[in-house]
């Protein structure tokens, strides 16, 4: 039930119509907006499931949203502003898990995986591949085959 | 009373499944023919029981007698029928019986199209597909009764999570199910084929027919789910690699790629005992999508019923069917002797690459789905796997199968002429390369990708069609006579990959180039977007049977001239309270108009938050699935599967 529960309030908190609430101040600049509107596509919604936080009416993705406006103001750039939120809220903020040794098994996985694949398709097929030699068809096979051929043509 | 008959009968349907899965099975590793003849008969018995079981069920729900626990957490006496109906597979124990009910279904199929099935691998596979009957009922009856009391009961019903109340989401469980479930059967197929010790070409024919219907239930089932997703949540999106997505994405994988392998054995009599762990992994694959649903264990916006409790037993279970049907494989495997071997170019040789790039991804799905729980559980570090992984790591699958994709059908058996073959494509390969960079050029550049992917979707139309031309070899005389001759099975592949051309080109368009406009609007405010011009007219209450709206008009104009008048609704749900948005969408074939309303300001109520999408080309999307399943029909209606094979189009 407590499950049940927590469910309910999560999901009263992350769907409802529009995360970018009207009382919300935006960036005077259209540009820097755009550009904050960007990042914040990019980080997640902590308490919702699987949602930036552009697509979260969450009270946390607001607060969220104002941090990454104040950081635009304050002259960072994308990548300064990306690091200050996970400084702060760790790599689980990042909706795209970043490339370093905890998880570069996960980003080369698609990569290994195929590799590993075509070299077991390769193993076994290639002790089997010297037996395929065409023989010639004996005279019996031959009529045989003419026979089906005329039986496929001439329905 | 009625209530109780249905866990009676439930009862009976479980006993049922342990005398199917017991006695016929005892009767024919030891060739007794009496034993084996309880088969079938217990089959019918047994989804009998079921139906009237669901029935049961589905009488409570419809009367809402919130006696039955289940019943009073799930529904709601204003509840429109349609949500009344739908609320009985849209909790966690009716899901489960559902779920049952289809497996017996599909086994009562099995025993009545499978008359002519060797017996004894026919008793096997009803066999096995009511052992995996049997853990549902037990799971049913152990951990999730949906018939179980309350005492005292309540006056009224909490009522079913709004967002489920919507057509699309009533009827994307029964598809998906069917789809899940219908794997059941090729799995049981491939176990009773490991116990028999043989598989040939008949068996492949004998499991394609199932796994095509498998595959059109799940692709519709996925899809609908897809649609609701974006008509629904309101963010204009189609898919969001969620956990639950990611669920029901890798059995579908799994499927497709079985289907290919399926005709490899069939036509070459080789790749069996892939083919064979293919089945029981495209299984696995539906289990393993019912546990990360049903057990929490990755708690998603999508797994409304979830408990951990239950998760144990289904863990349990997913261990007996997975690991024993693997163990099996292990020891069995090498009875299946390969048969025809195949040249590095030829038609094998692209349907093993099709395979492999399949099976990767479904792996790679799962493991990125795992991963942040896999890390969490080693490490204890949180991390997030969101959708620019998967973006990035199945794409990097796609353009590979997309490209083989377009060549695989037009490769000879055994082993082919690679001259000839680059020769007859390089034709059209040119054509859809031209044909990219000059739209790359004309769109004004953007996005590089956005133009590999409408690319690959052109190579993958233009090398379908031309296919299909040179098969029935157009230009010569008697093509109509050859057009109509054409065996099913050939025509619903040209369908299926045609239908993933269009489709593939719908998300390029809809992924790449739609535009969002989000702002506070007042009444009387334009916007443009996607060459449309809105303006917000006003806003009106409505009230539903369980709901209360705010419903906002917009003119949609072009160019000047007026189109059509959309109207986004903000409703608030009575039980449970819950907002929900209904979004407003003008569907066009060059692409969709996209609008949803969302809140007021606290005083005046005068400006209301706007959000407004443009999505190119979203309608492809739907369309080229339909296409696909329209392509799974036809080959399913292949006389080659009717004779001695099941007729499967039922239902």
């Amino acid at each position: 039930m407590r499950y049940i529960l927590s469910l309910f309030v999560l999901m009263t908190l992350s769907f409802s119509a529009l995360a970018v609430g009207v009382d919300e101040v935006r960036l005077a600049d259209p540009a820097e907006e755009a550009r904050a509107q960007g990042l914040m596509k990019q980080l997640r919604c902590l308490v919702c499931q699987n949602q930036s936080i552009v697509d979260s009416d969450a009270a946390l993705a607001k607060d969220l949203r104002i941090i990454v406006r104040e950081r635009i103001t304050a002259g960072d750039n994308d990548e300064q502003a990306l690091s200050f939120m996970t400084s702060r809220y760790g790599d689980w903020v990042l909706l795209k898990p970043p490339f370093d040794g905890g998880t570069i098994i996960l980003w080369l996985s698609p990569l290994l995986l195929l590799i590993v694949g075509f070299y077991i398709v390769y193993r076994s097929q290639k002790g089997r591949q010297t037996k395929l030699i065409v023989e010639p068809l004996s005279a019996k096979e031959q009529s045989r085959v003419n026979e089906l051929l005329k039986e496929g043509n001439g329905d | 009373m009625i209530v109780e008959i249905g866990h009676y009968t439930l009862i009976l349907a479980c006993c049922l499944s342990f005398i199917q899965g017991t006695i016929p099975l005892y009767g024919a590793l030891n060739n007794k023919g009496r034993l084996m003849a309880v088969s079938a008969p217990a089959a019918y018995g047994q989804l009998f029981f079921a139906i009237l079981s669901f029935a049961a069920l589905m009488y409570a729900f419809v009367v809402s007698d919130f006696s039955v626990a289940n019943v009073a957490r799930n529904s709601h006496t204003l509840k429109p029928m349609l949500y009344k109906i739908s609320a009985v597979w849209g909790n966690h124990e009716g899901s489960i019986l559902f779920w049952a009910l289809i497996l017996s279904i599909y086994g009562a199929m099995v025993a009545y199209f499978g008359r002519n099935l060797p017996k004894t691998l026919h008793v096997k596979v009803l066999a096995i597909q009511a052992l995996v009957g049997l853990g549902f009922y037990l799971f049913l009856l152990l951990t999730s009764n949906p018939f179980e009391r309350v005492y005292p009961f309540p006056m009224e019903g909490n009522g079913l999570n709004p967002l489920l109340q919507d057509p699309g989401l009533a009827f994307h469980p029964p598809l998906l199910y069917m789809g899940y479930v219908g794997l059941s059967v090729t799995f049981s197929f491939a176990v009773g084929a490991l116990i028999e010790g043989r598989v040939d070409a008949a068996w492949a024919r004998w499991v394609r027919p199932w796994t095509l219907l498998a595959w059109c239930f799940l692709t519709a089932g996925i899809t609908l789910g897809s649609w609701w997703a974006y008509y629904e949540l309101g963010w204009g999106g189609w898919w969001f690699w969620d956990p639950v997505e990611n669920a029901s994405l890798m059995p579908w994988l799994a499927a497709t790629a079985l289907l290919h392998s399926a005709i490899v054995v069939e036509k070459r009599d080789t790749l069996k005992s892939w083919t064979v762990l293919l089945a029981i992994i495209a299984f696995s694959f539906s289990l393993l999508g019912t546990f990360i649903v049903r057990s929490g264990v990755l708690t998603s916006v999508h797994a409304f019923a979830t408990d951990p409790e239950r998760g144990v037993f289904i863990l349990m279970f997913l261990f007996l069917v997975i690991g024993g049907s693997l163990l099996l494989f292990a020891l069995r495997a090498d009875k299946l002797q390969p048969g025809g071997l195949f040249a590095p170019i030829s038609r094998e040789s692209m349907l093993v690459i099709n395979n492999l790039l399949l099976s990767v991804a479904a792996v790679v799905v799962l493991f990125g789905t795992l991963y942040p729980l896999l890390r969490d559980a080693f490490t204890g570090d949180k991390i997030t796997v969101g959708p620019p992984f998967f973006n990035i790591a199945f794409g990097f699958l796609m353009i590979p199968l997309l490209l083989v994709m377009g060549v695989g059908p037009s490769v000879n058996w055994k082993r082919a002429d690679l001259k000839g073959l680059a020769s007859r494509l390089s034709f059209v390969f040119l054509t859809s390369l031209a044909a990219t960079i000059c739209f790359f050029i004309i769109s004004g550049g953007g996005d590089i990708m956005a133009a590999v992917w409408l690319g690959l979707g052109l190579w993958l139309a233009l090398s379908t069609l031309f296919e299909w031309a040179e098969r029935i070899k157009i230009f010569k005389s008697g093509a109509i006579k050859r057009m109509s001759r054409q065996p099913r099975a050939s025509l619903g592949m040209s369908f299926g990959h045609l239908g993933l051309a269009v489709a593939v080109i719908g998300m390029a368009g809809s992924s790449f180039w739609s535009t969002e406009y989000q702002n506070v609007m007042a009444y009387g405010d334009k916007a443009k977007i996607g060459g449309y011009e809105l303006e917000f007219i006003d806003t009106d209450g409505v009230t539903g049977p369980n709901y209360t709206a705010v419903k906002a008009s917009f003119d949609v104009s072009k160019e000047g001239i007026f189109i059509d008048t959309l109207e986004p609704e903000a409703r608030v749900y009575l039980t449970p309270p819950m907002p929900t948005t209904e979004a407003a969408i003008l569907s066009t074939f060059s692409g969709d108009l996209f609008v949803v309303i969302g809140e007021a300001n606290s005083e005046g109520y005068d400006r209301w938050a706007v959000r407004l999408y443009y999505k190119p080309l979203q309608i492809w999307i739907w369309s080229g699935v339909i296409i696909m399943v329209i392509g799974g029909l036809i080959s399913l209606s292949d006389r080659r599967f009717r004779t001695g094979a099941p007729k499967g189009g039922k239902k």
